[in-house]
C-alpha cells in the first residue's frame, strides 16, 4: 500500500482515459471511451488514499466496496477485485460506463475537494472488462460456491431492464429459478433501446445477459405483463413472487403548436428506431430513421445528449441542444456533456421552444423559441428559468427531438387495478423492500421512482431480491 | 408460437388471411386488440389487428393488405413457417356492453379488423348491423363471415357491382335515418372513410368510435410514435387506443403523419421487389 498523501498539493491528477478522436468518432457508432490499460489502471488505483473511514462507498447506491476493490487493482489482483465488486453489483461493466459517478461514488470520495477524485467508475469498468472471460458461478456472484437451482422456487420478473437483471442475478445465485418476461423482442430495457452503442456497446449488455443465462435465468421475450398474462395467473403458475421492473413509459411532449409535424420526434422514438431496430443501417434493416441535417434537441439530460450525438453520427451537419437553464444546471452526466461539446454539438442555453412550423406537406422547417433568464430560486434551491418578455428568435431545422422526460409506463398498470399507484401513475412501493400493495408483488426502478439511473434501478432490484429470498426461503 | 397454420388468399396479390398458432395471445385476445410482429432479425415491427381468436385451438387470425416491404415479405411465408416475433394482445379492447343496436362500419381491409368487434357485440347480445364497402365486388372482404354474426349486413361498392352504388357512409346514413335505436357506431377502415363516418354520425348524437392506425414502433407505450390528436390533446393509440371518440379525432393530422416515412418505405419496397433485400 502506498503512503497517505499529507497535503492536497501532493495529489497527482487522475489518469485520463484514452478516447477516440472527437472529429473521427463524431461520424461513427464505435464506443468513444476506450478504457484503461493495466498500467493506467494500476497507477490510478495507487492514487487512492485507502482511507480509514472511506466515504466513497456511501456514495454508491449498491454499496460497492470501492476502497477494497481499488486496493486489489493496485495489487494487480483483478480476480479478487472482480469478485469484490460482484458481491454487490451484478452489472459492473455497465455501471462503470453509465453511472453519473460525479454525483455518486466520486462525489463522496475524500479526494473530491482537490478536484481529482479517484476514477472509481473507470476502474470498475476496467476490472469488469478484463475479467469477463470467466463466467462460472463463483465469479458471477463473489460467493465461494453456488447454490444449486431449486426449480420449485420460482420468481418472475417483468421487464428486463437493470432492476430486473440485478434481481435475477441475486436470486439465481441463491438457488432461485427466475423467469424474466420482456415485452420487446430482445432483453435489456433502456440499456438496449435507449443508451446508444457508442456509449454502451450492445455486446457489453449481451455479455451480462448471457452470464445470467448461465445461471439458468430464463428470458421470455414478446410477453407483455398484464396483457399476455395477469399477475394472479403468474401466481397460479407457481411463481412465489413477482417483481415489476417495467421502467419508464410514454414520452412527454410540450403541447406546442406544430408539435405533430413530420420531423418532430420524441427522443424515445428516435433512439428506439436507431438502437433497438438498427435503423442506422437502413435499408439493410427495415426500420427507417428520420433524416436530419439541421437538428435541434430539446432537453438537457442524458437522453438529450444521446439523441444529439446520435443525430451527428447519422450525418447531421449541425446539432444544437436547446436547454432552458444554463450549462451548469444540465442534468446530463458530465462526461457525456463534455464529449458532446468536443464532437461539435452546440448549446442554445436559456431558451425554450414556443412553436414548430412546416411546409404544406406538414414537414418541419423552422421553430420559434423564447429566451429565458434565471429568476429567483424555487423550493429546491434551483433558480427558475423565466421568459424574457418579447425576446423570441427562430431556428431553421428539419429534425427536432423532444427529450423533455417521460411518464409512467401504463401497459401493465392499466390492466392491474389491484396495484396502488401514486398521483403521477407510478407504482407505490415500500422504499426498503419494494413491496407493493399486492401481496408478494414487488417493484423497482423507473416504474417506482420515475426516470432515474441505472444503478438506482439496480439497487432497487437488489433490495427486493433480498426481501423475496428471505420470504420464500423462510 | 407463431406457426402459420393456414394461409388463405382473399384478394390475389392484395389481401391475405393467416391463422397463426399463438395460444397465449388467443386466450387473452379481446375484440379491438392487435398484435405487433417482426419477421426477421433485420425486420420492422408492424401492428396488425386480431381479426378473430379461437382460445380452444390456440389460434389467432390476421388479415393484411400488402402495402410495402413487411406485408409483402409476410406474404411470401407459407403454412408451417414460423413468425419470428409475435407480441400481444396489445391495445385497449373495445368496450362492449349489452345496449341495443350497434352499427359496425368497415371499409377495405378494415372489414376484417371489424369482424372481431362485430362478433364481440353479437355475443354480448346486441343487434349487430354490419355496413361494409369496397371499390368493387371482388374487393369486398368477409361478407360471409359477417353474415354469421350480424343481424343485417349492408353492402356498398363504388362501382355498384354489389349492393348500393356509392360509398359506405351513404348506406350508414340511410340506416341511421331508418333505425332510431342505434346506440353506437364503430368505424374501421381507411382514414377518409373513418372521417366520413364521424361526420355522418355526428348529427344523430350517437356515440361513435373509430380505430386509428397511426405508425407504431414498440406498441407498448414507450416510444410515442403512435401519437394522435384527440380533442386537442396528444393521445397514444397503442396504449390509450386504438379506438377513440370519432368526433374528437384530428383526421388531417393522422393522414399527414402516416406519410412520415413515405420515401424510405418506397425505397425499401423497390429494393425488395428487385430481390436485393430479403
Ligand atoms: C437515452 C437514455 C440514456 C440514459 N443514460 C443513462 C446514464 O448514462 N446513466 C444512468 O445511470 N442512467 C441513464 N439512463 C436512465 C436509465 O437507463 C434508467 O433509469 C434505467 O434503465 C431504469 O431501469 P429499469 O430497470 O427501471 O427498467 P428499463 O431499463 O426502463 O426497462 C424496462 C423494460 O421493461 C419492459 N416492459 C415494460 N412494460 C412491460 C410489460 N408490461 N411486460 C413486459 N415487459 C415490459 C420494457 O420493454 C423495457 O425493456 C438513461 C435513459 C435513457 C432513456
Ligand atoms: C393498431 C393497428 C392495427 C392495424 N391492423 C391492420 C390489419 O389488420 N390489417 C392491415 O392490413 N393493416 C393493419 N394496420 C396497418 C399496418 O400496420 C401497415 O399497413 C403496415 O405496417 C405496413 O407495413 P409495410 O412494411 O408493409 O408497408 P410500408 O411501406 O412500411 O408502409 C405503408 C404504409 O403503412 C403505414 N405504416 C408503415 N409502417 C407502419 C407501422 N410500423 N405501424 C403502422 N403503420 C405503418 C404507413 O402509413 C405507410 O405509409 C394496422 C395498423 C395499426 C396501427
Ligand atoms: S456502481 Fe456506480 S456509483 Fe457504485 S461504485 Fe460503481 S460506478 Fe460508482
Ligand atoms: S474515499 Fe476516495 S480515496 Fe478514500 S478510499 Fe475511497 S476512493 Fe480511495
Ligand atoms: S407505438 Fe410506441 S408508444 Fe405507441
Amino acid at each position: 500500500m502506498q503512503k497517505k498523501a499529507k497535503t492536497k498539493t501532493k495529489i497527482s491528477p487522475r489518469v485520463s482515459m484514452p478516447m477516440l478522436d472527437a472529429v473521427e468518432r463524431g461520424r461513427m457508432f464505435s464506443e468513444v471511451a476506450l478504457g484503461y490499460t493495466l498500467e493506467q489502471a494500476v497507477s490510478e488505483a495507487k492514487r487512492c488514499l485507502q482511507c480509514k473511514k472511506p466515504t466513497c462507498i456511501k456514495g454508491c447506491p449498491v454499496d460497492v466496496d470501492c476502497k477494497g476493490f481499488i486496493r486489489m487493482v493496485a495489487d494487480k489482483d483483478l480476480a479478487g477485485a472482480f469478485a469484490r465488486i460482484k458481491e454487490t453489483n451484478s452489472l459492473p461493466a455497465i455501471c462503470g460506463r453509465v453511472c453519473p459517478q460525479e454525483n455518486q461514488c466520486e462525489k463522496t470520495c475524500k479526494l473530491r475537494p482537490t478536484g481529482q477524485p479517484i476514477a472509481i467508475g473507470r476502474l470498475e469498468r476496467f476490472v469488469a472488462d478484463n475479467y469477463y472471460a470467466h463466467t462460472s458461478c463463483e465469479e458471477e456472484t463473489g460467493a465461494d460456491s453456488c447454490v444449486p437451482i431449486d426449480e420449485s422456487l420460482k420468481v418472475a420478473a417483468i421487464g428486463s431492464g437493470p432492476s430486473s437483471l440485478t434481481l435475477a442475478g441475486y436470486l439465481a445465485a441463491n438457488g432461485v429459478k427466475v423467469s424474466v418476461y420482456e415485452a420487446l423482442h430482445s432483453p435489456g430495457g433502456v440499456l438496449l433501446y435507449g443508451i446508444p452503442e457508442f456509449r454502451l456497446p450492445k455486446s457489453v449488455v449481451q455479455r451480462e445477459i448471457d452470464s445470467l443465462k448461465n445461471l439458468q435465468v430464463d428470458f421470455l421475450c414478446n410477453y407483455v405483463g398484464g396483457k399476455s398474462m395477469t399477475l394472479p395467473e403468474l401466481f397460479q403458475q407457481g411463481y412465489k413472487a413477482v417483481f415489476l421492473g417495467v421502467g419508464a413509459g410514454l414520452p412527454r411532449f410540450m403541447n406546442l403548436p406544430g408539435e405533430s409535424l413530420i420531423g418532430v420526434y420524441s427522443a424515445n422514438e428516435y433512439l428506439t428506431r436507431v438502437n433497438l431496430m438498427f435503423g442506422y443501417r437502413f435499408p439493410e434493416y427495415d426500420t427507417p430513421v428520420p433524416p436530419g441535417r439541421n437538428v435541434v434537441v430539446i432537453g438537457g439530460g442524458n437522453v438529450a445528449m444521446d439523441s444529439a450525438r446520435t443525430a451527428l453520427r447519422l450525418g447531421a451537419e449541425r446539432v444544437r441542444v436547446v436547454y432552458r437553464r444554463t450549462k451548469g444546471e444540465m442534468p446530463a452526466r458530465q462526461e457525456e456533456l463534455e464529449h458532446a461539446l468536443e464532437e461539435g454539438i452546440e448549446l442554445e442555453i436559456l431558451s425554450s421552444p414556443l412553436s414548430f412550423h412546416g411546409d404544406d406537406q406538414g414537414v418541419l422547417n423552422k421553430m420559434v423559441l423564447q429566451r429565458m433568464e434565471l429568476g429567483s430560486p424555487d423550493d429546491s434551491g434551483r433558480r427558475q428559468p423565466v421568459p424574457i418578455e418579447g425576446d423570441t428568435f427562430s431556428l431553421d431545422t428539419d429534425l427536432a427531438i423532444m427529450a423533455v422526460g417521460t411518464g409512467a409506463n401504463m401497459v401493465l398498470t392499466q390492466t392491474t387495478p389491484e396495484l396502488e399507484l401514486n398521483e403521477r401513475g407510478y407504482v407505490r412501493a415500500d422504499p426498503e423492500t419494494g413491496e407493493t400493495s399486492m401481496n408478494m408483488v414487488f417493484a423497482g426502478g423507473d416504474i417506482v421512482t420515475g426516470a432515474a439511473t441505472v444503478v438506482e434501478a439496480m439497487g432497487a432490484g437488489r433490495r427486493s431480491a433480498r426481501e423475496i429470498l428471505k420470504r420464500i426461503k423462510g | 408460437m407463431g406457426k402459420i397454420i393456414q394461409k388463405r388468399v382473399l384478394i390475389p396479390k392484395r389481401v391475405t388471411e393467416m391463422t397463426i398458432k399463438a395460444p397465449v395471445i388467443a386466450s387473452k385476445a379481446r375484440p379491438g386488440n392487435f398484435v405487433v410482429l417482426r419477421l426477421s432479425m433485420k425486420g420492422e415491427r408492424i401492428p396488425l389487428t386480431i381479426a378473430d381468436a379461437d382460445p380452444e385451438k390456440g389460434h389467432i387470425v390476421i388479415v393484411y393488405l400488402i402495402m410495402g416491404k413487411t406485408t409483402a415479405l409476410l406474404d411470401t411465408m407459407k403454412e408451417g413457417d414460423v413468425i419470428l416475433d409475435l407480441c400481444g394482445p396489445l391495445g385497449r379492447p373495445t368496450s362492449i356492453k349489452k345496449q341495443g343496436t350497434v352499427a359496425c362500419v368497415g371499409g377495405g381491409t378494415g372489414i376484417a379488423a371489424l369482424h372481431h368487434i362485430a362478433k364481440g357485440n353479437f355475443q354480448a347480445g346486441n343487434k349487430v348491423v354490419s355496413v361494409i364497402g369496397a371499390r368493387s365486388k371482388d374487393l369486398l372482404l368477409f361478407k360471409p363471415e359477417l353474415e354469421k354474426i350480424s343481424h343485417e349486413v349492408l353492402v356498398s361498392t363504388d362501382d355498384g357491382s354489389v349492393g348500393h352504388k356509392g360509398v359506405v357512409t351513404e348506406v350508414l346514413e340511410e340506416y341511421l335515418d331508418r333505425d332510431p335505436d342505434v346506440k353506437e357506431v364503430i368505424g374501421v377502415g381507411p382514414v377518409p372513410m373513418m372521417r366520413s363516418v364521424a361526420r355522418v354520425a355526428q348529427p344523430y348524437g350517437i356515440r361513435t368510435l373509430v380505430s386509428l392506425n397511426s405508425i407504431m414502433v414498440d406498441g407498448i407505450g414507450m416510444c410515442g410514435s403512435c401519437r394522435v390528436n384527440v380533442g386537442g390533446e396528444i393521445r397514444f393509440a397503442c396504449v390509450e387506443g386504438p379506438e377513440f371518440e370519432a368526433s374528437q379525432v384530428d383526421f388531417d393530422e393522422l393522414m399527414m403523419r402516416l406519410q412520415a416515412f413515405k420515401s424510405q418505405e418506397k425505397e425499401s419496397m423497390e429494393l425488395f421487389e428487385k430481390k436485393e433485400l430479403l
